[in-house]
Formats: C-alpha cells, sequence, structure tokens
C-alpha cells in the first residue's frame, strides 16, 4: 500500500472509532450537568463510557458508520482521479476491518454487496486553492440523524416563520422538536439559510466541519446560533429524548444567497457520535498532522 | 419534571422468554437488563414478515424479543461471528408493521431507540408487550454484553445490516419507555417540550 492509501485507512478507522476532542469536552460538561440518578444523566455516562471503550478497542463508536463524506481541500492541479481511486480502495479494506459497517445499499434491487462503494458512496468535495497544502477532512453520518433533517421553505404560514431571522429560528426550533429521540440527541446542527434545494443541504453539512467552539464571525448569526442552543436546552427534550437538561451541543449557520422566490432554511442534525476528523498531508501523502 | 426515575429504583432483570405478567408488571421509567436470546431485524424483516414471509426455521419470536439493530460483524480467525458495534436504529419506521408482527409472533419486547407511535402502543397494551429504550449510538457498550452469536439468517437475502442475528446477551441494559399499561414517555416529552416551546417563540 502507498503512503496516501495508509492515511486514508488510518483517518478512516479514527474517525469512526475516536470522538474528536471538542465534541468530548462538550459531552463531559453535560454529563456534568444532568441531574444525577436521572434517566437522562444515566444515559450520557453509558454514552461517556461507550467513548471510551470503542477507541480503546479501536472500533466504530456507532454501528452505522453511516454516509462517507470526503472533503479535500488541494492544489490546483492536484490529481483528483488518483485521489478518488485511493479512497475508494481505503474505503473496502476499512470495511473488511470492521471499521466501517457493511452500509451501502442499491436502491432498487436492495442488494448490499458488502464493499460500501458504489453510485455515490464514498462521496468526495474537492475544493482546490491556491496554496500547496492538502487537508482531507472526513465525516462519517448515520441514518438516524440524516433522517431527522429538515428543509424549510419559507415563509411557513403554519410555524407564523416569515423571511427572516426570526422566521428562521422558528424552523429551527421545529426541527429540534420534531428530531427528539430519533435522532440520537444531543444533537448538533449545521444549517444553512439560502441556496437551493440541493446547495442548501450541502452547505448545512459543511457548517459540521467547524470546531464546536468556535464562534461565528458575523454577529446576528453568531447571536442566532447561541439562542438557538439556549432555547433548545430549556425544552426538556433532554439525551435521547428521555427528558433532561442537554438537547443540543452547537448550532453552527451559514448563508448562500437565494433567488428571490426562494427561501430555504436547510438543516441537518449530527448526532452526539459526531464522528469527524480530518488530516494535513505531506507531498508524500503522509498524515502530518491532525485537524480535530 | 415527573419524568425523572425516582432515586433508587432498582434494575429489573428480564430473561428469555419473558412472561406476561413479568411484562405487564413493567412501567414507563423502569431501567431493564436483558438475558438470553434476542433477535435483530429491522427495516427489511418487518416489511418481509407483513408482507407474509415465513420466520425462518430457527428463529422463534414466542415471548422473545426483538432487537431493531444492524450490528457491525466480522468473522475471527476461528471463522466464529463477532459482533464488534451493536447499537439501536430507529424505531419508528416500523410503525407501519410493528403491531401486526406483535400480535402475530407472540413478542414480549422490542428493542430500539427513539419510540413508536399509538399502533405499536396499542398492540403492546393488547397483546402484552413493552418498548425498550437502548442508548443510541452506544454501539460498544452494547456489543459487550453480546456473549455469543450463535447464527444468523436470511443474510443472503438480505445483507448483513438487514439480516436476522441472533444474540447471546447477558445483562444488556435499557429503559422502559412505552409500558403495556398505555403509557409512552415519548408522547409525555414530546406534549412537554411543544408546551414548553410555545413559550419561547
Amino acid at each position: 500500500m502507498n503512503l496516501l492509501a495508509d492515511s486514508l485507512l488510518e483517518l478512516i478507522r479514527r474517525t469512526s472509532a475516536e470522538i474528536p476532542d471538542d465534541v468530548h469536552q462538550a459531552i463531559i460538561a453535560s454529563l456534568e450537568n444532568e441531574k444525577k440518578g436521572t434517566i437522562a444523566a444515566n444515559a450520557m455516562q453509558l454514552i461517556e463510557q461507550n467513548i471510551g471503550l470503542a477507541k480503546s478497542k479501536s472500533q466504530p463508536i456507532c454501528q452505522d458508520t453511516g454516509s462517507i463524506l470526503f472533503y479535500v481541500d488541494c492544489p490546483v492541479g492536484y490529481d483528483q482521479l488518483t485521489f478518488e481511486e485511493t479512497a475508494r480502495d481505503a474505503v473496502k479494506l476499512a470495511t473488511k476491518k470492521g471499521f466501517l459497517r457493511q452500509n451501502s445499499v442499491d436502491s432498487i434491487t436492495g442488494k448490499n454487496d458488502g464493499t460500501n462503494l458504489g453510485p455515490g458512496s464514498p462521496t468526495i468535495h474537492f475544493h482546490p486553492h491556491r496554496s500547496n497544502h492538502v487537508t482531507v477532512r472526513l465525516v462519517l453520518k448515520g441514518g438516524g440523524c440524516e433522517n431527522v433533517g429538515a428543509q424549510y421553505s419559507l415563509p411557513n404560514e403554519k410555524l407564523k416563520a416569515n423571511r427572516d431571522l426570526d422566521g428562521c429560528r422558528k424552523v429551527i426550533l421545529d426541527a429540534v422538536l420534531q428530531a427528539q429521540g430519533k435522532g440520537c440527541g444531543p444533537g448538533i446542527l449545521g444549517i444553512c439559510i439560502g441556496g437551493d434545494r440541493a446547495t442548501g443541504y450541502e452547505f448545512s453539512k459543511q457548517q459540521l466541519l467547524r470546531p464546536l467552539n468556535d464562534r461565528n464571525p458575523q454577529p446576528e448569526l453568531d447571536g442566532l446560533e447561541q439562542d438557538v442552543v439556549e432555547t433548545a436546552n430549556r425544552l426538556g427534550i433532554g439525551p435521547m429524548g428521555f427528558g433532561g437538561k442537554t438537547t443540543l451541543l452547537g448550532a453552527k449557520i451559514g448563508v448562500l444567497n437565494r433567488l428571490p422566490a426562494s427561501y430555504f432554511v436547510s438543516i441537518s442534525y449530527m448526532c452526539w457520535a459526531y464522528r469527524r476528523q480530518g488530516v494535513a498531508l505531506s507531498p508524500e501523502g503522509g498524515i502530518e498532522k491532525w485537524l480535530y | 419534571m415527573a419524568l425523572l426515575k425516582a432515586k433508587g429504583a432498582i434494575m429489573i432483570q428480564l430473561t428469555t422468554p419473558v412472561s406476561e405478567s413479568a411484562i405487564r408488571a413493567l412501567k414507563v421509567g423502569d431501567e431493564v437488563t436483558v438475558s438470553g436470546r434476542l433477535f435483530t431485524g429491522r427495516d427489511a424483516v418487518h416489511k418481509y414478515l407483513h408482507e407474509g414471509g415465513q420466520l425462518p426455521e430457527g428463529v422463534s419470536l414466542q415471548g422473545g424479543v426483538l432487537y431493531h439493530c444492524g450490528p457491525v460483524i466480522v468473522k475471527d480467525d476461528a471463522g466464529r461471528w463477532k459482533c464488534v458495534a451493536a447499537g439501536p436504529t430507529t424505531s419508528i419506521r416500523e410503525e407501519p408493521y410493528q403491531g401486526q408482527i406483535i400480535r402475530d409472533f407472540g413478542l414480549r419486547a422490542v428493542i430500539g431507540k427513539g419510540g413508536m407511535g399509538d399502533r405499536t402502543l396499542e398492540a403492546c397494551r393488547q397483546y402484552g408487550c413493552v418498548y425498550l429504550h437502548a442508548v443510541g449510538g452506544a454501539a460498544q457498550v452494547l456489543a459487550e454484553r453480546i456473549q455469543r452469536v450463535p447464527n444468523v439468517y436470511l443474510l443472503e437475502k438480505f445483507g448483513a445490516p438487514e439480516a436476522i442475528w441472533e444474540f447471546e446477551v447477558e445483562g444488556f441494559p435499557a429503559v422502559v419507555t412505552m409500558d403495556a399499561n398505555g403509557n409512552s414517555l415519548h408522547k409525555e416529552v414530546f406534549a412537554a417540550s411543544q408546551a414548553e416551546l410555545a413559550k419561547y417563540i
């Protein structure tokens, strides 16, 4: 195997088995915050135990190892085809080793060939830039949390949500209410205001690449991010929807321009098992640095 | 909130096959452990049984426990199945089928996550079954409670995540969130959180 293949396999293994530190700190804080002896606190304790066990056994944190989403920042002229072939090989090997579940199904025949390779799997997004650095970020997003993602078209009369930030707030909080229990909370929201139906969801997922403890540079969005988390945590939904204090660990909002006729708010829900890692690669393809 | 477990409540131990009286004694909020034999079954299995498919020989759900789970399983060096990750999958997708399956196959408990709807709640009440909530995403803690994987059924037909896996488990932890008396923690939390949200918008 070449160096790039080794690096991608290690990136997949670590993403599947180890929660990134920023998320882990937030989980520990919320565990301490739940009232002792409640089923919410017990669930958080089990989650914390699970995080340790997955890391020490080098096995998946969650059995649903999810959609395999690579985000590659690379110089102009980078050999994307070789990267793609190498990534496919790494995914196949990682599946054989049990770092990934046999998770890719033909939508018409229902056949699962056990390789995790097929149309749309893995998905690789390339972003060229004018620097020599190559960074690869990986998100493994499970189906349970993906299923509770939501896209709202404003105005929404039922929710009294108009085409403004207050309308955005209303639909975001509705998505939190509807997702309860199903999406393995406490959750993290990636949100896109604007865009079209495809770019909106895509950009909402990209928000999940932001570190959990960063702040939005746009004050009105920063305010909305903080407000959504605080309000959601007052609703008593709690871990796994058991009731309790921690419903969200974070919310990240990005904005795209829209057409005059469209006003979408797209919300991607990430479960507590927030599998996201990244590496900076050396020119030879070795791992130089972990990004989270 | 009233939804929180009372301090000092004890862990209730269930062993398969489970009796109807043991199930009817459970109430929402009880923490339980399950020991004995579990069968997994998720989307493909529910649709298959709903459409009149037969349970493979060797699978008995009478008095049994069905686990909504698509595990990660590998073969060890000796050629035995080894479960490396096995948390619950979201149960609500099986709502169109679950009540019928509880009735037809004599299930006493369904383990999953996220809870289920009114039809399943009614089937639990009518036929003596409970919904047990396992902690979603906790695939390692839960896989540790699986002692052995003696068999798998419908593997070729449905693929590994959707197959029926037979697990021997010891002390598998879960919480009763829908009981056989018509109570659902999910309904309570939804109604309470919806009312709370109305104050802030």
